[in-house]
């Protein structure tokens, strides 16, 4: 990279990069080995990684809108892996480690930013997790340190210490926390799984999944049937009604999250900043917009619309915790649709159909999980239905025997 | 604000309300597997449509059904549960819970 930025800086033509944009959008073929659903972080990765280290590339990604439009576009782009259990922090343990190499990877910048997250605790009981969480991170090999209020003073001075009279009384510091671009991901996985021959289909909708004696055989679409070897069901927000095609009932309930911007201001926040007894998280962009994101919506809704209610809610938060913010605008606000599982773990793996894959339930866990999960499931899909043990854990059927991976205190804004 | 009707108070803001889950037929606790136990705790069929719900007035402690679309959040009725239930159910102490005490 260096010497090709010194040999043409110094000469007159630039190299036209002929592979720049997607491939132009071919017909449907009639097979596939493997049918995608949904084209966003999670399909892309998973098409990127069979093709890469499975060799698998009769692969049909398919997308009723556009590449990663959906929740890949409206996350708030955090990445970490201080969870409470073993099996999560492990899981996203990888996935952080496999971010910090993506943009080699892909020869392209996914704007990787190791700034650290910092979650502030109001209450002992909390301060009491946050040691049990510093410990499981230690443990599998995360950096992650409980801070006092001195510390948290010298490593964000623009914080209100006692906001909303809940003084704070520690910080868990989790030096891997990050942020990315998350369209970049996205845009990063497609072109890497297209070069190497995948197919990417977008406004192609999935209306129907044809099962045959327990096996799934096919897909429906609003351009032709296609029949296939199996499907990878990746479509975030609306898992349920995908599934329900398939005859496959979840244990999921959808909610609206909000999430919104202000206007740009000079750098004052390194790193990432969430309250659970707030119920807010704030972090600064490179482009010195500050983020703002809180819990879920308090009842389940298919729907992106916004409300004041939140909004108010979320703001007074922030503005407990930044006073000067008062004085900021708002540029943007937005919504995504959130599949909540009941214990805050995602499910992965085998469904109640043959051959028939779920990545789903990712709640508002989902940008963080890309590439692992991606590799994972894809990892599951070349193994012709053996699961891996990193995601055994997250099985569908975990709600059947009562055995749930229960991350809801370790969520960055408590729900 | 939005503004929910209570069957007991009239119109309110819905932050004056909880949501309390699906309104789902309760298999019977002391017969049932622990397959048919945890679809009715943790399954639902999550869809886009009409669906009716539990919710509760949280200043009067008060626990209604409403009917409400999932996807352009119109609430169409709320009413007392006593349409739907006339009994109420019945978990007394199990064995276990009684030798213990003993």
């Amino acid at each position: 990279m260096p010497f090709s930025l010194l040999k043409y800086g110094l000469s007159n033509d630039y190299p036209f990069e002929k592979d720049a944009d997607l491939p132009t959008p071919t017909e449907l073929k009639r097979h596939y080995d493997v049918v995608i659903i949904g084209g966003g972080g999670h399909g892309v990765a998973t098409a990127y990684y069979l093709a890469k280290y499975h060799g698998i590339t009769n692969v049909a990604i398919l997308e009723k809108g556009y590449l990663g439009g959906g929740n890949t576009a409206r996350n708030t782009a955090v990445i970490r892996s201080n969870y409470l259990t073993s099996e999560g922090v492990k899981f996203y343990k990888q996935s952080v480690d496999l971010f910090q190499g993506l943009s080699n990877e892909f020869d392209f910048n996914i704007m990787y930013s190791s700034r650290g997250q910092l979650t502030l605790a109001h209450t002992d009981a909390t301060v009491r997790s946050f040691r049990q969480r510093t410990e499981v991170n230690k443990h599998f090999g995360g950096k992650t340190e409980l801070i006092d209020p001195q510390q948290i003073k010298e490593l964000v001075p623009t914080l209100n210490m006692n906001p909303a009279d809940m003084p704070i009384l520690a910080g868990l510091w989790h030096i891997d926390g990050a942020t990315a671009r998350h369209d970049a991901v996205a845009w990063g996985y497609a072109k890497g799984a297209t070069q190497r021959g995948v197919e990417l289909h977008q406004l192609t909708e999935v209306t129907g999944v044809t099962v045959d004696h327990g096996k799934v055989v096919g897909v429906d679409t609003n351009r032709g049937k296609v029949s296939c070897g199996c499907v990878v069901q990746a479509v975030a927000g609306h898992s349920s009604i995908v599934a329900a095609m398939a005859g496959i009932k979840m244990p999921i309930t959808t909610y609206p999250l909000q999430a919104m911007v202000t206007q740009p201001v000079k750098p004052f926040l390194d790193p990432l900043v969430s309250s659970s007894a707030l119920h807010c998280y704030v972090q600064q962009t490179g482009r010195g917009e500050i983020v703002f994101g809180g819990g879920s919506d308090p009842y389940p809704l298919y729907n992106t619309r916004s409300t004041l209610d939140l909004k108010e809610s979320l703001l007074a938060s922030a503005v407990e915790m930044f006073p000067f913010m008062a004085n900021l605008k708002l540029m943007r606000q937005w919504a995504g649709i959130t599949d909540m599982t009941s214990d805050y773990s995602p499910i992965m793996g085998l469904s109640p159909v043959e051959n028939y894959y779920l990545d789903a339930g990712w709640g508002t866990w989902g940008f963080k999980a890309t590439p692992i999960c991606g590799k994972t499931m894809a990892e599951l899909v070349a193994n012709g239905g053996k699961v891996p043990d990193l995601i055994a854990p997250f099985a569908m059927d975990r709600f059947d025997v009562f055995r749930q991976v229960n991350e809801m205190g370790a969520t960055a804004a408590s729900h | 604000m939005k503004l929910m009707t209570c069957p007991l108070n009239g119109p309110r803001n819905i932050t004056e309300f909880v949501y309390g889950g699906e309104v789902k037929e309760m298999p019977n606790h002391k017969a049932c597997s622990d397959k048919e136990w945890a679809d009715y705790v943790f399954y639902s069929d999550n869809t886009v449509k009409v669906i009716q719900e539990w919710w509760f007035h949280s200043p009067s402690g008060y626990w209604f059904i409403a009917e409400r679309h999932t996807a352009s959040d119109e609430i169409l009725r709320t009413y007392d549960p006593s349409e739907l239930y006339q009994d109420r159910v019945d978990f007394e102490q199990g064995e276990n819970l009684q030798e213990g005490r003993a």
